[in-house]
C-alpha cells in the first residue's frame, strides 16, 4: 500500500510581527507573525532543510526519486530537485523533477510521488515557497515562508493513501507573469466565490463519493485557505466541525504558498493517532483532495523537527526595514569592498560531494577526518589514502569566532566561526540565525544549507553553521 | 645541512618613501623616490645595478611593471609576489643572486599603490574556485586570535583589549617620531579602546593602515661592500616558511600562534647563530597588521615565553626604551602597510639605527635588527624573517 513513510518540515528562524507592516503603512493587518526566510535562504534551501528533516535515519541511497514543488524557484531554467537530491546524498540514478508555477504544484508533486510509490519507488517530495506580495498589500502581510517534505513508498507507511480526486480549471485569480516579482490578483470576491469555494467543493465531494466517507469520518481536514476566515467558512459549509479543521499556520507562519497544505499535513501527522483519517485539500487552478489513513507505524517514527519544533525555534525582533533589505526590495549603499567574484562552475562541479552532501575525507593511514577533501593528509602527508567522510549531522562546536563589520552582507555584521566537529575535522564558516552577542567559544552548532551569494545569476549554495536547535 | 648565507651578503644603500595616502603619486613616482635615495646613499648609478627583484602584491604584473617605469635597459627583473612577505622575499632572492656570484650588484625593491582602488581595507585578488570557503576580510582573519588567546591564558576580554590597545599605543608613539610614517600622531589609550568595531574585538585602531609606498635595498657580496662604503649592513639570516594549512583544518591548533612564524624564526636564528633572541636582538620590526598579531609574534619569535607576551607588552618591555624595542619605526600600524614595500621598510629601520640616523627614535649601540613579515592569516600563512647586523661575525 502506497503512502507516507516519513515527513519533515522547515520554518525559517526569523519572524516578522505584522504590526511592523501597520507601523510602516498604517493599513490594518492581520494579527500574528510571518515567517521570513533569512537573507541567505530561498525555496531551494528551505526545501533541502525539510527534506533532510524528513530523511533522518533513512539511508539516502534508498531514495529512488525526488520531486520538488515551488512557485518561487531560484532559477527559471535549472532544476532544484537535482540539487536537493545531491544534498540528501541520493544515488546518481535518482529520478528528479520540479513542479512549478501553481499553488497546486505541491499536491501535484505529492500525487505524482504517490503514483511512483505504487510502482515500488521510494520518493522524496519537498515543497517550499518564498513568495512576495506588493509593499503595503494584503499578500505582503499574509504570505510567509516555509517548507515541508515527505518520504513516500509502499512499505512501512505511517499514512496510507486511500484515494484522491482532482479538479482542474483555467481559472485566473492569482498570477505572476514572467517579469513579475510580486503576486498579482483579481478582486477577492471573484477569487473566493467563483474559484476557491467551487473547486474545493468539487474536489472534496468527489473524493467523499469515491471513498464513501462522510465528513465525520475524518480526524482532520487539512484545507488550504488564503485567510483563516475563508478556510473555516468553507470547511464548515462542507460539513466539518471547527475541531476537525487543521490550523492553517496563518498567524504563526503565514500562507506559505504551495508548501502551505504540505506543512499543515506534516503538522497534522505530528498529532495523529493510528486509524485517523486525514483529508488533505489544496487549491490553485482547481483543487486536489487526498484521503490518508494513519497506520500503527506512526508510533515507531523517530523524532524529527517537523513543524512543531520549528514553530518554537524563532526570533521575532526583526523590523520591516530588515525584511525589505533581505529580499533586496530596498537598495542599500554598497560597501566599499570589491565586487563578489562568481563561482567557477567547473570547480563547483568537481567539488559536488563537498558542496552538496557535505563530504570531507578521512585518512586511512592516520584516521584524521578533514575538510575540505584533499588527496594529501594534513596530518601525516599520506597520499591517496583517503576515504569519503560525511560531516553532515556530526555534532559541532565553535572553537573561536569574530564578528566582521567590514564584510559586505545583506545582514551585517557577519559572524565567522571556526567549527570543530566531534570525532575530528575543522572548518571556517559563517554563523547565521544567531545574534552577535550570543556567540560563545564552545557553543554547540549544526550545519545548514544556505545560499552564499548570487553573481551573474549563478546561485552559490553551501553550508553555514547555525546554533544547534534543541 | 646547508650553512646559510650569514655575512655573505651586505646592503650598501637603502631608500624608503614616506608611506601614506599618496594620492599625488603613481607607482613610478614612488619607485623613483625610493631608488634615488638608495643610489645616493650607495654612491652608485642606476645602470651600475646588474639585476632587480621587484616585489609587489597587486600593483603590477611581471618585471615589466618595474622596467617600463624605471627604464632599466634589458636587465634581469624578477617580479616577486608572496603576499605580505613580498618585500622580504625580494630581498632574500636578491641576496642569493650576489652570494651565488651570478651578479655583483643587485637591487631588491618593493612598491605598492593601494589607495587607488577606492575600497575600504585591502583588496585581495580572488582565485577561480567554487568560492564556497568564507571570504574573510583581513581583520576577521586575525581577530579570531584574540578570544582564543584570552581564553587560553585566563584573560577576560577587557584585559585582552587593554593588551591590544597597549601595542597600538606603543606603535603610534614610535611612529609619531618618524617623519616617514603614515600616521604621525600619538593616540591616547582611551581613543584606541573606544574606536569603532571592525571585526570584534578589533576596533579600527587595532588595524594597520592601507598605504602607498616603496622601499629598496642595494646589495653586494660582503667582501665587495667596503668598496662602496665603510659601514655596510650585513645579512645574518634570511628565511621564509610557508605552511601546509594544518592549523585551519586540525583541532590541535588553538589560535594562539602562527607556526610559520615559529619555524621561520627558528631557521633564521640557526642561520644567524642566535640562541637567546630576547637578549641578543637589538630591535625588531614585526608584522603588526593587527594588534593581536604582534602579541603572538612576541611568543612565536621567543621574545617572550608562551603566555607571557601580554605581560611583557603591558610592562613596556617592547617600548622604545624597553629591553627589546619592537617596531621602533611605528610598525605597520603607524608607518603604514604598502604590502610589497613593508619588508624592505622594516630593514630600512635597522639601516637608519645602525647609522645613527633614526632621529628621536635612535637606540643606543644597536647591533642586530630583525624583520618579520606574515602573509595570509595566522592559521595558514607564509612568514619571512631576516636578521641584519652592523658588523660581520
Amino acid at each position: 500500500m502506497a503512502g507516507i513513510i516519513a515527513y519533515g518540515g522547515y520554518i525559517p528562524y526569523n519572524r516578522l510581527d505584522r504590526k511592523h507592516l501597520k507601523e510602516a503603512f498604517g493599513n490594518p493587518v492581520p494579527k500574528g507573525e510571518k515567517a521570513v526566510a533569512n537573507y541567505d535562504e530561498d525555496s531551494l534551501t528551505m526545501g533541502a532543510a525539510a527534506a533532510l528533516d524528513c530523511c533522518r535515519n533513512i539511508n539516502p541511497q534508498t531514495i529512488d526519486a525526488l520531486y520538488f514543488a515551488t512557485t518561487t524557484a531560484p532559477y527559471r531554467e535549472k532544476q532544484c530537485a537535482a540539487t536537493i537530491a545531491a544534498v540528501l546524498d541520493a544515488r546518481k540514478d535518482v529520478r528528479t523533477a520540479d513542479f512549478c508555477n501553481s499553488l497546486r504544484s505541491g499536491s501535484a508533486a505529492l500525487l505524482a510521488g504517490l503514483d511512483a510509490a505504487k510502482n515500488g519507488l521510494n520518493v522524496v517530495v519537498a515543497m517550499s515557497d518564498c513568495r512576495l506580495g506588493f509593499a503595503a498589500g494584503t499578500y505582503e502581510a499574509s504570505f510567509g515562508d516555509g517548507a515541508a517534505a515527505f518520504l513516500l513508498g509502499n512499505e512501512n507507511v505511517i499514512a496510507e493513501l486511500i484515494d484522491c480526486h482532482s479538479v482542474a480549471a483555467d481559472f485566473h485569480d492569482l498570477w505572476r507573469s514572467e517579469d513579475d516579482k510580486f503576486v498579482r490578483s483579481w478582486e477577492e470576491r471573484f477569487c473566493i466565490s467563483q474559484g476557491y469555494n467551487q473547486f474545493v467543493t468539487q474536489a472534496v465531494t468527489g473524493v467523499l463519493k469515491k471513498t464513501k466517507l462522510q465528513p465525520q469520518d475524518f480526524a482532520k481536514i487539512v484545507l488550504y485557505g488564503a485567510a483563516p476566515r475563508y478556510q473555516t467558512a468553507l470547511a464548515r459549509k462542507l460539513g466539518f466541525n471547527p475541531d476537525q479543521i487543521q490550523d492553517s499556520l496563518f498567524s504563526a507562519v503565514g500562507n506559505a504558498g504551495t508548501a502551505n497544505v504540505p506543512m499543515m499535513l506534516a503538522a497534522a501527522l505530528e498529532e495523529a493517532e493510528p486509524g485517523d483519517r486525514i483529508l488533505c485539500v489544496t487549491y490553485g487552478e482547481g483543487s486536489d483532495a487526498i484521503v490518508f489513513q494513519v497506520t500503527d507505524a506512526i508510533s515507531d517514527l523517530g523524532p524529527r523537527r517537523g513543524i512543531k519544533s520549528y514553530l518554537e525555534n524563532k526570533k521575532v525582533t526583526m523590523n520591516y526595514e530588515k525584511y525589505l533589505r533581505w529580499r533586496e526590495l530596498l537598495q542599500t549603499e554598497p560597501a566599499r569592498r570589491p565586487p563578489q567574484k562568481r563561482s567557477s562552475l567547473p570547480d563547483m562541479y568537481r567539488n559536488y560531494k563537498k558542496n552538496l552532501p557535505f563530504y570531507g575525507v578521512k585518512c586511512l593511514a592516520c584516521g584524521t577526518p578533514q575538510f575540505p577533501p584533499s588527496r594529501i593528509c594534513i596530518q601525516c602527508q599520506a597520499i591517496d589514502q583517503m576515504e569519503d567522510y560525511r560531516f553532515y549531522g556530526k555534532p559541532a562546536k565553535v572553537a573561536t569566532f569574530t564578528v566582521d563589520y567590514l564584510a559586505e552582507s545583506l545582514d551585517p555584521p557577519t559572524i565567522v566561526a571556526v567549527v570543530d566537529f566531534e570525532g575530528g575535522g575543522r572548518m571556517f564558516c559563517y554563523l547565521v540565525d544567531c545574534e552577535p552577542e550570543e556567540v560563545k567559544v564552545e557553543m554547540e552548532v549544526e550545519m545548514s544549507f544556505r545560499r552564499l551569494f548570487v553573481v551573474d545569476g549563478i546561485h552559490t549554495y553551501f553550508w553555514k553553521a547555525v546554533p544547534k536547535i534543541i | 645541512m646547508a650553512r646559510g648565507i650569514k655575512d655573505k651578503a651586505a646592503v650598501i644603500g637603502m631608500g624608503c618613501t614616506k608611506f601614506g595616502e599618496r594620492f599625488d603619486c603613481n607607482l613610478e613616482d614612488l619607485m623613483i623616490e625610493a631608488v634615488n635615495e638608495a643610489l645616493e646613499d650607495a654612491g652608485i648609478e642606476f645602470n651600475d645595478i646588474d639585476a632587480f627583484w621587484f616585489g609587489t602584491f597587486t600593483s603590477g604584473m611581471a618585471g615589466l611593471a618595474f622596467s617600463n617605469r624605471m627604464k632599466s635597459q634589458y636587465k634581469p627583473v624578477t617580479r616577486i609576489e608572496n603576499m605580505c612577505c613580498t618585500g622580504l622575499d625580494s630581498f632574500r632572492n636578491a641576496c642569493y643572486a650576489v652570494v651565488s656570484g651570478a651578479y655583483d650588484v643587485v637591487m631588491a625593491i618593493g612598491a605598492e599603490k593601494l589607495k587607488d582602488g577606492g575600497y575600504s581595507g585591502l583588496e585581495v585578488p580572488a582565485e577561480d574556485s567554487d568560492r564556497t570557503l568564507p571570504d574573510l576580510t583581513a581583520p576577521a582573519r586575525f581577530a579570531v586570535i584574540a578570544p582564543a588567546y584570552a581564553h587560553k591564558y585566563g584573560l577576560d576580554m577587557k584585559q585582552m583589549k587593554q593588551v591590544m590597545a597597549r601595542i597600538a599605543w606603543k606603535n603610534h608613539k614610535n611612529g609619531s617620531l618618524n617623519p616617514k610614517a603614515q600616521y604621525r600622531a600619538e593616540v591616547p589609550m582611551e581613543n584606541i579602546l573606544k574606536s569603532p568595531m571592525i571585526a570584534s574585538p578589533l576596533g579600527v585602531m587595532d588595524c594597520s593602515g592601507v598605504s602607498d609606498g616603496a622601499a629598496c635595498a642595494i646589495i653586494t657580496r660582503s667582501e665587495d661592500a667596503k668598496k662602496y662604503r665603510k659601514d655596510p649592513m650585513y645579512v645574518k639570516a634570511v628565511q621564509i616558511a610557508a605552511g601546509p594549512g594544518h592549523s585551519e583544518k586540525h583541532q590541535s591548533y588553538d589560535f594562539t600562534t602562527a607556526w610559520e612564524s615559529y619555524y621561520a624564526a627558528q631557521a633564521a636564528y640557526r642561520e644567524a647563530g642566535i640562541n637567546n633572541p630576547r637578549k641578543q636582538i637589538s630591535l625588531a620590526e614585526v608584522h603588526d597588521c593587527f594588534t593581536p598579531t604582534e602579541l603572538i609574534i612576541y611568543e612565536d619569535l621567543q621574545f617572550s615565553e608562551r603566555g607571557q607576551g601580554w605581560k611583557d607588552a603591558l610592562d613596556g618591555f617592547f617600548d622604545l626604551d624597553g629591553g627589546l624595542p619592537v617596531n621602533p619605526d611605528g610598525g605597520l600600524k603607524s608607518f603604514g602597510h604598502p604590502i610589497g614595500a613593508s619588508g624592505l621598510r622594516m630593514l630600512y629601520e635597522s639601516w637608519l639605527q645602525f647609522h645613527g640616523k633614526a632621529g628621536k627614535r635612535q637606540l643606543e649601540n644597536p647591533r642586530l635588527g630583525l624583520a618579520h613579515n606574515l602573509g595570509g592569516q595566522p592559521y595558514s600563512c607564509v612568514v619571512s624573517v631576516a636578521i641584519v647586523g652592523n658588523e660581520p661575525g
